[in-house]
């Protein structure tokens, strides 16, 4: 029967469709159980390809008929190899192609809305990872948030759509994934812009994030106003878009609230977590829907795929905003964290422009889920 | 460290590493030790594991630069 190659964003609209997926992971163990492909019907098997070298008859049984099977490995040989072991049975199986590696880079663009005088906001969905940046675009000009590392998957975007990039943000220095930011920046001619405070040690020259300072973008006043909100990291800044969208980074999610301790600041920053959630940010517009730097699980995304709530039905239903008592909401913040992010130390002074690891180094740097949140 | 077999595995993508290393273990007989090169990042874990599940024993492990070179007792 045959073998089909799925790209990464094939498998993304199957995820984003709730398409049922069984998945045959061919990884070692170690690695499957770290992160693995995530999706609402998705169910996985996961047996080394070195188990299967002799014949993949033992697994065959547990292999269902009734949905898509979908092989994958890290880097794509494996699944290739399996996938055809399995056909040659009979069975249509499809890999992924590039493995998760390239699931790990898949960068998914989504329209989140339209800007009041025209101009659209969008939202680039890193499937594989929970990282979700954003480009604001308006009569030809377009401004980045968060951007990931596969810069050219923005540039070229911002191409497609007729847009000069001239102004790329970090809502703060990220512990989890290394930005493309300065890159693009740096590629594109823009001003790059960070919270002064997270910057303290970064080694280039970027534009000083400033309350009060708003940035404009085309013809139409786009305005998107930073809005100091530690907690998350010391600088965390978020920002308010055209008075409609909060991109919140990494302080607020749809269903938690972002970790206070990356930077190993837990006990001290609680504080200011709770001050701009239950301050700052209560004294905004409910209207505004919240746009944040990662999702956790696949639940938090919408029908489209997006990722965006407005912030009244944050207040309703978040529980990291509902926490009266602030001793317990210390609790909940300082007790349960999870383990750190993979490399998270070589991640920060990537991003402060410190050290330089090459592309294979930045992948190995960035491999497993995100952890940036209070669960 | 002394072998009773060398594979040059260097330069193979996965899973080429294991399926040769595997072939080049049936050809040795129980307590033989076989020696192999691999460059393949993903390689090294993996060889950890199948000798695990083989019921070999991975007696030592040396990289050297881009090189990275076990030495497995058959079992």
């Amino acid at each position: 029967m045959a073998v089909q190659a799925l790209t990464a964003n094939e498998v993304t609209q199957k995820i984003f469709n709730k398409v049922p997926l069984f998945i045959l992971d061919v990884r070692n163990e170690h690695d499957f159980s770290d992160w693995k492909i995530e999706g609402h019907d998705v169910d996985h098997l996961n047996v080394p390809y070195f188990d299967l070298l002799d014949g993949v008859e033992d697994i065959l049984e547990n292999i269902p008929s009734d949905k898509e099977v979908l092989v994958v490995c890290a880097k794509e040989g494996s699944s290739v190899m399996v996938s055809e072991m399995l056909s040659e049975t009979g069975l249509s199986v499809s890999y992924l192609k590039g493995g998760m590696k390239a699931w790990s880079e898949h960068l998914e663009p989504v329209k989140v809305g339209d800007l009041q005088d025209g101009g659209e906001v969008y939202q680039f969905v890193r499937i594989g990872k929970g990282c979700l940046s954003y480009m604001v675009i308006s009569n030809g000009e377009a401004a980045i948030i968060d951007a990931t590392r596969m810069a050219d998957v923005f540039i070229d975007f911002a191409e497609g759509k007729g847009a000069m990039i001239t102004h790329v943000f970090d809502t703060h220095l990220h512990a989890d994934h290394i930005s493309g930011g300065r890159i693009i920046a740096e590629k594109t001619k823009a001003t790059y812009w960070l919270p002064p405070k997270d910057a303290e040690e970064v080694v280039f020259d970027y534009q000083p994030l400033e309350e009060g300072n708003d940035i404009i973008i085309g013809n139409t006043k786009i305005k998107i106003q930073p809005i100091y909100s530690p907690g998350h990291t010391i600088g965390s800044t978020s920002f308010i878009v055209d008075d409609q969208y909060l991109l919140s980074g990494d302080i607020l999610f749809i269903d938690s609230i972002g970790r206070p301790d990356l930077a190993g600041m837990a006990e001290d920053w609680v504080g200011d977590l709770r001050k701009t959630l239950y301050s700052r940010y209560k004294a905004l517009s409910k209207d505004l829907i919240v746009l944040p730097a990662h999702f956790m699980i696949i639940d938090e995304l919408n029908e489209d795929g997006s990722v965006g709530q407005k912030l009244s039905t944050l207040f309703t239903e978040n529980h990291g905003l509902n926490i009266a008592n602030e001793t317990e909401f210390r609790h909940l913040v300082t007790d349960h964290l999870p383990p750190q992010p993979h490399a998270y130390q070589e991640i920060r002074e990537t991003n402060m422009g410190k050290i330089n690891p090459d592309e294979e180094k930045q992948r190995e740097m960035e491999i497993g889920p995100n952890r940036c949140a209070i669960r | 460290m002394k072998s009773d077999k060398v594979l040059d595995a260097k330069g193979l993508a996965c899973p080429m590493p294991i399926v040769r290393t595997k072939k080049a273990m049936n050809e040795l007989e129980s307590g033989q030790i076989l020696e192999v090169h691999v460059t393949d990042k993903g390689a090294k874990n993996d060889l950890d594991a199948w000798s695990k599940s083989g019921g070999h024993d991975l007696l030592e492990q040396t990289e050297e630069g881009d090189v990275l070179k076990v030495w497995i007792k058959k079992g």
